[in-house]
């Protein structure tokens, strides 16, 4: 009698699972890593679109959030021992060079970027790449413009639609500084967003593809002796808390501490997430231009979103992400969810990105014909592997010699450019 | 009648297992997995990684001395020079002002002592990435940061306190304190209440004031303690890092808050750079054994008891 049971138990349970596996197609199993919880929301949306549609294959991806060393450095042991990878990852520009050493753990990605090539603003995919393989797709360009906050200007008696060149940008921050006793703008002590954009604009870059150091060419000396001029008349400031990213940056530029700010357009989501008292009183901009040539903008940070090799889905991985981040609808939703400047061309000037949202009732609506203006001139930046190391000697070394030790632009080049030498 | 001949089961086998020649290594076999798998394999593996070019899994090439070569650059030597900074004022600071606190709380005219004792001690129980960012917007930038309006309160100028060597050590040494204070409060005075009353009373009679008692009786009385309070401060201040990078975070600005164990990181983690960190991590522990060793033997810790 209990065989009989036991059997008919067995039986049962066989049967269960048959019917659940025939009943549901089992969805493929996915895990992604990212630094930036923000992009979950737009991987969540898009990962909702694609299993509306009944040709694809189900996706279950699972989105892990971590703080964004951590997740660096898991990755980093996770591709050292070949174990415990994420399929999909998502990895910050600054890093990027650093898993493109030897034999790479990542996929390449040439078969889904290649065929759209001609939509997309591919200096941002060379970026991610190494011998003509493309291993990161981006989410934004990051073309640098500059938030006014026109209410100052206003109290200045200025336009900031007059600031034409960075002469200019000076001048009216004198006049600023005479009548509201507020600086122009504030440059970072810690960090690269202040120097670097304009060094880049200006036409230089911390090094060539061949890893030989640009760091002390005449261009970076220059552009570091125009901010230190605005230092030493105080129309520029220190970064209170040391980078545009400070809980104390927020609260006093949330309080009109400066009446400008130079970053990158993915910096609009900064504004109405941290300052929302601003809204309606900043405006945007392009960057001032140099009277001795460079360029309209420069384009600044990014993520490589990858797949790894290892992964045992590359190919649904890699169509999916195409998906997400590539097609026409990706690069809205984009924009719209998360306020980044796409990597398509085509959606530009496209109905789709003129619907309301947040950003321009914060700014109003004429954020992309201020973008458009400048997309056609935004030069390359160099990542070679020593990038991580260029960056880093950016962030603590010249930032800080320039705005708080104060040394000559000379000085300041020179060291730096010898310390990069000497990490060779 | 024998045990085998009961259980059917050779003699041999089952006494393996109690041959008291066996059974201590049974005993300690729990350790010594741990001990070889944990650290020994590991630290082996650090020396021979410090010699090689590491790439990725795949890649890996032998290159001599070179890391031991390229690493004394300027970073190196401004994390080194942080790193002894810190160091110092840690041991000084961490040995001095609890014993002093100690001693108070030991002295029998403080009133509710355990309840000072604990309250001491409840740092020690926070998150150090917590505080450290409550340290971090105490000591702003801004004049309206709670320690530049103390500084105002005495008519002196705002300070930006994490962005210059002196001031963002100071900085580092108060959080320390501040945080570890309550454990070492707490051996010290396990210390003193080992020190026979006895002693006191017979030196009080003979004249001696508390500052003669506290020279005489409590400090030779604590030695051990001392010792062994110094010895851990000195490892922990030239291991510190978590406080540093809740302060500074990856940023290093002038090379204020970046300690060796720090600049190991960077190495290893942020520059993908195997080979050169663990050279770096065997430079340290060369400097940790060495300083460790002068101050035991500048202690007498070495030294037969009379």
């Amino acid at each position: 009698m209990k065989k009989i049971l036991a059997i008919l138990l067995a039986m049962a349970m066989l049967a269960s699972l048959g019917i659940t596996a025939f009943a549901d197609e089992e969805p493929i199993h996915l895990t992604l890593w990212t630094f930036q919880e923000l992009h979950t929301q737009l991987y969540k949306e898009m990962l909702d679109r694609w299993n509306a549609n009944p040709d694809n294959p189900k996706l279950d991806i699972d989105m892990q959030v971590y703080p964004y060393e951590d997740m660096h450095n898991k990755l980093t042991i996770a591709l050292q021992t070949g174990e415990g990878a994420p399929d999909i990852v998502d990895i910050e520009i600054n890093m990027f060079a650093n898993y493109l050493k030897g034999d790479i753990q990542l996929a390449d990605m040439n078969d889904i970027v290649e065929p759209m090539e001609d939509h997309l603003i591919m200096s941002r995919f060379n970026n991610y790449a190494k011998d003509g393989k493309f291993y990161g797709i981006d989410h934004h360009i990051g073309a640098c413009i500059v938030f006014y906050n026109t209410e100052i200007l206003e109290e200045a008696g200025i336009n900031y639609k007059d600031i034409k060149t960075w002469d200019d940008y000076h001048e009216a921050g004198k006049v600023v500084l005479e009548k509201t006793a507020k600086p122009m703008c504030t440059w970072e002590s810690k960090d690269c967003w202040s120097i670097y954009p304009l060094v880049n604009q200006h036409g230089g870059d911390w090094l060539t593809p061949d890893n030989e150091v640009r760091m002390d060419e005449q261009v970076v000396i220059d552009t570091l002796a125009f901010m230190k001029s605005m230092l030493d008349d105080g129309t520029a400031v220190a970064c209170p808390g040391g980078n545009h990213h400070a809980e104390e940056y927020y609260g006093w530029m949330g309080a009109g501490g400066a009446a400008s700010v130079s970053m990158p357009f993915w910096y609009l989501n900064r504004f109405t997430d941290y300052m929302p008292d601003l809204a309606g009183k900043m405006k945007v901009a392009p960057m001032p231009l140099w009277s001795d040539g460079g360029h309209k903008s420069a384009q600044m940070g990014g993520t490589g979103t990858a797949v790894v090799k290892t992964s045992k889905n590359v190919d649904v991985a890699k169509e999916w992400l195409a998906y997400a981040t590539l097609s026409f609808e990706g690069c809205v939703a984009t924009w719209q969810i998360l306020g980044f400047d796409p990597i398509m061309t085509d959606v530009y000037g496209s109905e789709e990105m003129k619907a309301p949202n947040p950003f321009f009732d914060y700014y109003g609506d004429d954020i992309f014909d201020v973008l458009q203006g400048v997309l056609d001139d935004i030069p390359d930046t160099c990542l070679t592997d020593m990038f991580p190391t260029a960056a880093d000697i950016v962030r603590n070394q010249m930032a800080y010699d320039l705005v708080i030790t104060g040394l000559s632009p000379e000085e300041i080049a020179h060291n730096c450019a010898e310390e990069l030498r000497d990490a060779m | 009648m024998d045990e085998s001949a009961k259980t059917g089961r050779p003699l041999a086998k089952r006494n393996l297992l109690l041959n008291p020649k066996v059974v201590p290594y049974v005993f300690i076999a729990p350790f010594l997995i741990f001990f070889l798998v944990i650290y020994l394999y590991p630290f082996i593996s650090t020396i021979l990684m410090s010699f090689q070019r590491i790439d990725g899994p795949n890649s890996v090439e032998w290159i001599g001395t070179a890391n031991y070569q390229k690493m004394f650059n300027r970073n190196f030597k401004q994390a080194l020079a942080t790193t002894f900074r810190y160091a110092f004022w840690d041991v000084v600071v961490l040995t001095i002002v609890p014993l002093i606190f100690a001693v108070i709380l030991n002295s029998s005219n403080v009133k509710f002592p355990s309840f000072f004792k604990s309250l001491y001690f409840v740092p020690a129980l926070t998150s150090t990435i917590v505080v450290g960012i409550v340290f971090r917007l105490a000591f702003g930038t801004l004049p309206t940061a709670p320690a530049n309006r103390l500084l105002a309160l005495f008519g002196q100028p705002a300070k930006d306190w994490l962005m210059f060597p002196d001031s963002g050590n100071f900085v580092l040494i108060l959080l320390t304190l501040w945080r570890w204070m309550g454990v070492n409060i707490i051996y010290y005075i396990s210390g003193l209440q080992a020190i026979p009353t006895d002693l006191y009373e017979a030196a009080k009679i003979d004249g001696a004031n508390s500052v003669q008692q506290f020279l005489h009786i409590s400090l030779p009385g604590i030695k051990p303690v001392l010792i062994y309070v110094i010895t851990i401060t000195v490892l922990g201040g030239f291991a510190m890092f978590t406080e540093s990078v809740a302060l500074w975070a990856q940023n290093n600005p002038g090379g204020v808050g970046r300690t060796i164990v720090g600049y190991m990181y960077l190495m290893g983690f942020y520059k993908n750079n195997m080979g050169m960190a663990s050279a770096v991590g065997l430079v340290l522990l060369g400097l940790v054994l060495a300083v460790n060793l002068i101050q035991l033997i500048a202690m007498g810790f070495f030294r037969k008891e009379d």
